[in-house]
C-alpha cells in the first residue's frame, strides 16, 4: 500500500495537521514506505485468532460513585491560553 | 391526527440520550449537578489532560444494567468500550469515550398505547454507556464561543430504537413511555429543559409499498415532547415537499429552531464523519456475570404498566383512573399509602387522589411529592369519611382547609364542628321546617314534580350546615314528603 | 559521590558521611558543569530538590528514612510534576505546567527520594535516538557524535554522565532497554500494569509502561520496589503485592532454565554484539544456567504489529492537544479549523505527525480491518509464542538487545523505517505485556552494547535475580565513560 501526496491531505485533514506544502511529498514516502513494512501483516494466518487489545486478562473495576474531585478551575485555567469568566475560549462556533 | 398526505409514509427511529442520576462522572470524582458555575466542575480526566485516565463508576453500571432489564433486553455478559473521534470544542480528548460494537444493552422492546387504543411495538436496538460533551456558549461573545466542561463526562445511555415509529404520535407515545420508565427506575432525573433526557430523531420518508427505507435526516436535541412532535411533522412535510418537486434528500444533521417550528440543516460536523472507533485501551472489558444480573433483576422497581395492571385488578380501579395513578412512582406510592392507612374503599381514595388532591397540586403547580398533605394525614381524611363522622361534602370543606394549613383532618372538624349529624330525631326537625316553609314546593312535587326531590335534599343539608347524613337524610325526606 | 551505588549513597545519609542537600549540590553542580554539552535535563529544578533534600535529611535525623530517603533522581519528562512543567519532548507542551503529579511521581516523593529535575526525551517517546524531541537531541556520553537511543535519551544520559544516580523512563516499544544498552546501563521494563500509568503522558496506552535505568541492577531493584503497585487511578493497574525485588536478588541462579529464541539470533546483528551477547550467555553457563533453543515463530512480524497498534493508539491520545485548554495555541485562528490544524501542525514534529498520521489511516474506514484488526490477530499470535515457551519450561528468554551499538546523529533520522527496526528485539514484550530488562555485556572499540532478558508476567523478581547474578560475575556495568567518571 503506498499513499499519494493527495491521500496524505485527506489523512493530516482528519487528524487536523496543517502540513506546509513542501512537506506532503516527503511525508507521502515516508508513510508509503512504513506502509510497506506494515503489509508484511497480511501473511501472517489470523483466521481463528482472536484480536488482542490489551496484555492483560482482566476485566474493569469500578470506582464507588462518590465526588472526590473538589473545583481548582483556577489552578487548571492558569495554563489556559484563552479563557473568560472561566470559559475557555475558541474562535466563533458556528453550528 | 396524522397530517401524512395520502400514499406516504414516514419511518422514525429515535436516538434518545439519557442522563444517568450518579453523584460523580462516569470516569471521573467530579461533581455533575446541573448548573454549577462553568468548568468547576470538570477536573482534570474530564478536561483530558495530559496523562489522565478513567476508572469507571460502580452506578453508572448498574444503572444501565437495569434499564436494560426493564425494557426486555439482553445484558451484554461482556462489553467493552470504544473511542470515537471527532475533533469539537465541547469534546476536550478529542475523542468520545462510548460503545460501539458491544453495547451493554441490546434487543429489547418497548410497548406502546395508539391513540385507538391499540397497543404497538417498538424494537429498542441498543443502549450503551458513554460520556456526555461539554457545552459551547455563544451569547456573550463577538468572535469567540466560551466552552463550559461541567457536563463533560456526564453518564449517558443513548438509546436507539428501531425504525418502527410511522408518525410522530407515535415518537411522541415512546418517548413519553421511555420517559417514564426512567424516572420510575430512578436512574434518570428526566428534566428535558437541563437536558438530561434528549432526543434525536432519524426520519426519512417513502411512498408507501416502496422496497427500501429513503434517505434519511438526523434533527438533533430536541428537547421536549411538543418540540419532538413538532419536528417530526414539520421534517416528514418538508421531506415530502422535496420528493413531490422532483428533489432529493440529502443525509444530514439537522436543527430544529423552537421558535419557528422549522428545522435546518447544521453547519458544523460537515466532516464526511470517520470516527475511527476502536477499543480503548485506558479501559478493560466490563464483565456482568448471572449473579450480578439477577440481583438487580431482583431490585427492580414495579414498572408502571404492571402497577397499573395491579390496581385494576386489586383495587378494582378504572383503566383510566388506574393510569393516572401510576403515571409516577410517587404518585402511586402516596395512592396506595393512603388506601394502606385509611381503611376506606379504594376506589373512593382513587376519587379523591386523582381528582381532588392532584387538581389541587396542579393549582400550586406543585408535584406529588411536594403535597401540602402527606399520604397519612389525607388518610386520616378518608377515614373520617369511611366511617361516616363526616360526609363527603363536608370533607370537601375539610380538605381545602387542610390544604390551607388549617391542621390535621380531625383537628378541623372539631374546631368546626364538622361531625356528622346522624342523630335522626334532627334531621327530621330540619326536614319540618323544610317543609313547612315550601308548602308550594311540597304539593308540585306531590303532584309528579320529582325532580323538585334535589331541591329538598339542598334545603335540608343547608338547614344542618350540611352536616346531615346523607343516606339518612335521603331516607327520611322521601318518608316524610310522601306524605 | 557519584560512582556510588544506591545502597551505598543510602549507607553514606545513614552514616551522616554526607547529606542529602549536599548530595543533592553535588548533583547539580555536576548536571551545571556537564550537562550543557549532553542536554540530558530540560528542566533542573533546584529548589525543589534542595527543600525536598532537606525534608530528607530530617528524617534521615529522625532515624525516619527508608532505603531510598535523600537519594537524588531525574524523571523523564513524560512525567507530570506538579508545579513543574512537563513538556514531553515537544513544543505542544512547552508551557505546560502540570497540575497534578503522575502516581509514580507521589510515591518515589513519599520514599523521600529528590528530584533533580526533568528529562530530555524523543517528543512523546517517539523516536529511538532522542533526536526527535523539541529541547535538541541528546548526546552519549560514551561517544558524543552519538545518539543515546531512545525515547529515554535523557534517562540514559543522565545516568551514564553521572548527573543522577538513577532515573525513571518509559518503554513502549524498547525505550528503556534500548538506550540503556547503548550507554552502558541497566534498564527494565516491567510487567505491564505492574506501575500505574496515572500521569505519565501516553504514547500507545496498551504498551506504555514505566520503568528505571540504572547502574545496576541492584540499584534498579531498590527503585522498582518503590514504583511498582496498585493505583486505583489506572484501570489497567494490576492489583497483586509487589514481590520483594531486593532481597530476591541474592538468590542462586542455578538450574534455572533460558529459552534463546532462533528468531532473535539470525542475521541482522552486527558481529561484535553477537560475540559479547554469546560471551554473557558463558557467563550464565558458568553461573549454572541452563539453555535452550527456542522459536518465537511470530516474533518477525513485531514490528510491523507494533507500527500498527502503536500509531493507531498515538493518534487517538494526542487527538486532546488541540490549543484550547493548554497547550501550544496558534496566534490569531480565525475559525475553529484554523486553530486546530495550525495549533498542532505547529505544536508537533514531524515524527510525531508521521505516526499520527499512520494512526489515524489505519484506523479510518475501509482500512481498520486489513491494518488494525490484523494487528492486533498477530498481536495475540505474539502472545501466544510467549505463553507457550514460558509453558515448555523456559523461565526467562534471551536476547540482545540492539541490533547494534550506538549510531550517529543523522544517520537514520531521514529513514523512519530503518529507524524503527532499532527496536526489532524489545517491542515483543509490549506486545505481550511481559517484563523485560537489558543489561551491560561489554564494549565494542569501545562503545557499550547490552543483552536482553525477558520474563513470564510479574517475574521481575526472577529477571532482577539473573541479572544481578551476572554483574557479580561481571564488571561490565561498572565502566564509566572517561571524560564522566571523575
Amino acid at each position: 500500500m503506498s499513499l499519494s501526496p493527495e491521500q496524505v491531505r485527506q489523512v493530516a485533514r482528519l487528524a487536523r495537521l496543517q502540513l506546509n506544502p513542501e512537506q506532503v511529498a516527503p511525508y507521502a514516502t515516508q508513510l508509503s514506505n512504513i506502509l510497506q513494512m506494515v503489509d508484511r501483516l497480511s501473511s501472517a494466518d489470523t483466521a481463528n485468532v482472536s484480536p488482542m487489545a490489551h496484555p492483560l486478562d482482566m476485566v474493569q473495576r469500578l470506582r464507588p460513585d462518590v465526588i472526590s474531585e473538589p473545583d481548582r478551575r483556577d489552578d487548571y485555567q492558569a495554563i489556559a491560553p484563552e479563557t473568560q469568566d472561566g470559559l475557555y475560549l475558541v474562535p466563533k462556533v458556528i453550528e | 391526527m396524522s397530517r401524512i398526505p395520502e400514499g406516504w409514509e414516514a419511518v422514525i427511529g429515535l436516538e434518545v440520550h439519557c442522563q444517568l442520576s450518579t453523584q460523580s462522572k462516569i470516569f471521573s470524582g467530579a461533581a455533575i449537578a446541573y448548573g454549577a458555575e462553568p468548568n468547576t466542575q470538570a477536573c482534570p480526566i474530564d478536561l483530558g489532560m495530559p496523562g489522565m485516565l478513567p476508572v469507571l463508576n460502580v452506578d453508572a453500571v448498574r444503572k444501565a444494567v437495569t434499564f436494560g432489564l426493564s425494557v426486555n433486553a439482553e445484558i451484554a455478559r461482556r462489553c467493552v468500550f470504544a473511542r470515537k473521534h471527532y475533533f469539537y470544542p465541547d469534546l476536550p480528548k478529542g475523542y468520545q469515550i462510548s460503545q460501539y460494537e458491544l453495547p451493554i444493552v441490546a434487543n429489547g422492546h418497548l410497548d406502546i398505547e395508539l391513540e385507538d387504543g391499540s397497543t404497538k411495538r417498538i424494537g429498542i436496538t441498543r443502549a450503551h454507556m458513554e460520556e456526555d460533551a461539554g457545552k459551547s456558549v455563544h451569547e456573550g461573545f463577538q468572535k469567540s464561543s466560551g466552552i463550559d466542561l461541567n457536563r463533560a463526562g456526564t453518564p449517558l445511555i443513548e438509546i436507539v430504537s428501531e425504525p418502527d415509529i410511522r408518525t410522530a404520535q407515535e415518537a411522541v407515545a415512546y418517548l413519553k413511555k421511555l420517559h417514564q420508565i426512567v424516572v420510575y427506575l430512578g436512574i434518570c432525573d428526566g428534566n428535558m429543559q437541563e437536558g438530561s433526557f434528549r432526543c434525536d430523531a432519524n426520519v426519512s420518508v417513502r411512498k408507501i409499498g416502496a422496497p427500501k427505507f429513503g434517505t434519511r435526516t438526523e434533527t438533533k436535541n430536541v428537547n421536549s415532547f411538543r418540540y419532538v412532535e413538532k419536528a417530526i411533522e414539520y421534517e416528514i412535510e418538508r421531506q415530502i415537499d422535496v420528493l413531490e418537486a422532483g428533489g432529493k434528500i440529502i443525509q444530514e444533521t439537522r436543527l430544529f429552531n423552537p421558535d419557528t417550528g422549522e428545522t435546518r440543516a447544521m453547519r458544523t460536523k460537515e466532516d464526511a464523519n470517520d470516527y475511527r472507533y476502536f477499543p480503548d485501551p485506558d479501559l478493560l472489558p466490563i464483565v456482568c456475570t448471572e449473579d450480578y444480573i439477577d440481583a438487580i433483576r431482583a431490585s427492580l422497581p414495579e414498572l408502571p404498566e404492571a402497577k397499573r395492571a395491579r390496581f385494576v385488578k386489586d383495587f378494582g380501579l378504572s383503566d383510566y383512573d388506574a393510569k393516572t395513578l401510576t403515571s409516577s412512582r410517587e404518585l402511586a406510592a402516596y395512592y396506595e399509602a393512603v388506601v394502606a392507612a385509611s381503611g376506606a374503599e379504594p376506589k373512593l381514595c382513587a376519587n379523591w387522589v386523582a381528582t381532588d388532591l392532584l387538581g389541587a397540586l396542579n393549582k400550586m403547580s406543585k408535584g406529588i411529592e411536594e403535597s401540602p398533605i402527606s399520604a397519612e394525614a389525607f388518610a386520616a381524611l378518608l377515614k373520617r369519611i369511611a366511617d361516616k363522622t363526616i360526609n363527603g361534602k363536608i370533607a370537601k370543606d375539610v380538605f381545602e382547609a387542610m390544604v390551607a394549613g388549617e391542621g390535621s383532618a380531625d383537628e378541623i372538624i372539631k374546631a368546626k364542628g364538622l361531625v356528622q349529624v346522624t342523630d335522626e330525631s334532627a334531621i327530621c326537625a330540619a326536614i319540618d321546617d323544610v317543609i313547612a316553609k315550601n308548602p308550594q314546593q311540597v304539593a308540585d312535587y306531590r303532584g309528579g314534580k320529582d325532580k323538585l326531590f334535589g331541591f329538598f335534599v339542598g334545603q335540608a343539608m343547608k338547614a344542618t350546615q350540611g352536616k346531615a347524613n346523607p343516606d339518612a337524610l335521603n331516607r327520611l325526606l322521601k318518608e316524610r314528603l310522601a306524605g | 559521590m557519584h560512582t556510588h551505588s544506591l545502597p551505598e549513597l543510602a549507607a553514606g545519609l545513614r552514616e551522616k558521611k554526607f547529606s542529602s542537600r549536599e548530595l543533592t549540590q553535588h548533583y547539580l553542580n555536576r548536571i551545571a558543569a556537564l550537562d550543557g554539552d549532553i542536554n540530558a535535563y530540560v528542566t533542573v529544578t533546584p529548589e525543589r530538590a534542595l527543600a525536598q533534600a532537606a525534608a530528607a535529611d530530617a528524617l534521615i535525623a529522625a532515624g525516619k528514612a527508608g532505603p531510598l530517603t535523600g537519594i537524588p533522581l531525574g524523571q523523564k519528562d513524560i512525567f507530570c510534576t506538579k508545579g513543574v512543567r512537563t513538556a514531553c519532548g515537544s513544543k505542544m507542551l512547552d508551557s505546560f505546567v502540570s497540575p497534578y503529579d503522575a502516581t509514580i511521581v507521589e510515591k518515589l516523593d513519599a520514599e523521600g527520594m529528590v528530584m533533580l529535575g526533568k528529562l530530555n526525551m524523543d517528543e512523546f517517546a517517539m523516536g529511538s535516538s532522542n533526536e526527535t524531541s523539541y529541547y535538541g537531541p541528546v548526546k552519549n556520553p560514551w561517544d558524543k557524535t552519538r545518539v543515546p537511543g531512545g525515547s529515554s535519551g535523557g534517562s540514559v544520559a543522565c545516568v551514564a554522565a553521572g548527573l543522577a544516580p538513577i532515573a525513571t523512563a518509559t518503554d513502549t516499544g524498547g525505550s528503556i532497554r534500548q538506550p540503556a544498552a547503548l550507554t552502558n546501563l541497566t534498564g527494565i521494563k516491567p510487567t505491564y500494569g505492574r506501575v500505574s500509568r496515572y500521569g505519565m503522558i501516553a504514547f500507545a496506552s496498551s504498551l506504555d509502561q514505566a520503568g528505571v535505568v540504572a547502574r545496576s541492577a541492584e540499584d534498579a531493584a531498590y527503585v522498582m520496589q518503590a514504583m511498582s503497585g496498585f493505583d486505583p487511578k489506572d484501570s489497567t493497574s494490576v492489583d497483586r503485592p509487589v514481590d520483594d525485588l531486593v532481597s530476591g536478588l541474592g538468590h542462586s541462579i542455578k538450574g534455572l532454565t533460558i529459552g534463546l529464541p532462533k528468531e532473535y539470533f539470525a542475521d541482522g546483528m552486527a558481529p561484535g554484539v553477537r560475540a559479547l551477547v554469546e560471551q554473557a550467555i558463558e557467563t550464565l553457563k558458568g553461573l549454572g544456567v541452563r539453555f535452550k533453543d527456542i522459536s518465537l515463530p511470530n516474533s518477525p512480524l513485531s514490528v510491523p504489529t507494533y507500527y500498527v497498534v502503536a500509531p493507531a493508539e498515538a493518534s487517538s491520545n494526542l487527538a486532546r492537544f488541540d490549543g484550547v485548554r493548554y497547550g501550544h495555541r496558534a496566534e490569531g485562528a480565525k475559525s475553529l479549523g484554523e486553530l486546530y490544524e495550525r495549533s498542532r501542525g505547529e505544536g508537533f514534529g514531524a515524527e510525531v505527525q508521521r505516526r499520527i498520521m499512520i494512526g489515524t489511516y489505519v484506523l479510518s474506514h475501509g482500512y481498520y480491518d486489513a491494518y488494525y484488526l490484523q494487528a492486533q490477530k498477530v498481536r495475540r499470535l505474539i502472545y501466544d509464542d510467549f505463553k507457550r515457551a514460558f509453558a515448555d519450561g523456559i523461565d526467562l528468554v534471551l536476547s540482545p538487545t540492539a541490533t547494534d551499538v550506538a549510531f550517529k546523529f543523522g544517520d537514520k533520522s531521514d529513514d523512519p523505517v530503518a529507524m524503527y527496526l532499532n527496536d526489532i528485539y524489545t517491542i515483543a514484550a509490549n506486545l505481550a505485556g511481559i517484563p523485560a530488562m537489558s543489561l551491560p555485556c561489554g564494549f565494542v572499540d569501545g562503545l557499550p552494547t547490552g543483552f536482553q532478558l525477558m520474563g513470564n508476567f510479574f517475574s521481575e523478581a526472577r529477571m532482577l535475580n539473573v541479572a544481578h547474578q551476572f554483574q557479580q560475575a561481571t564488571d561490565f556495568h561498572k565502566q564509566w565513560p572517561t571524560e564522566f567518571a571523575s
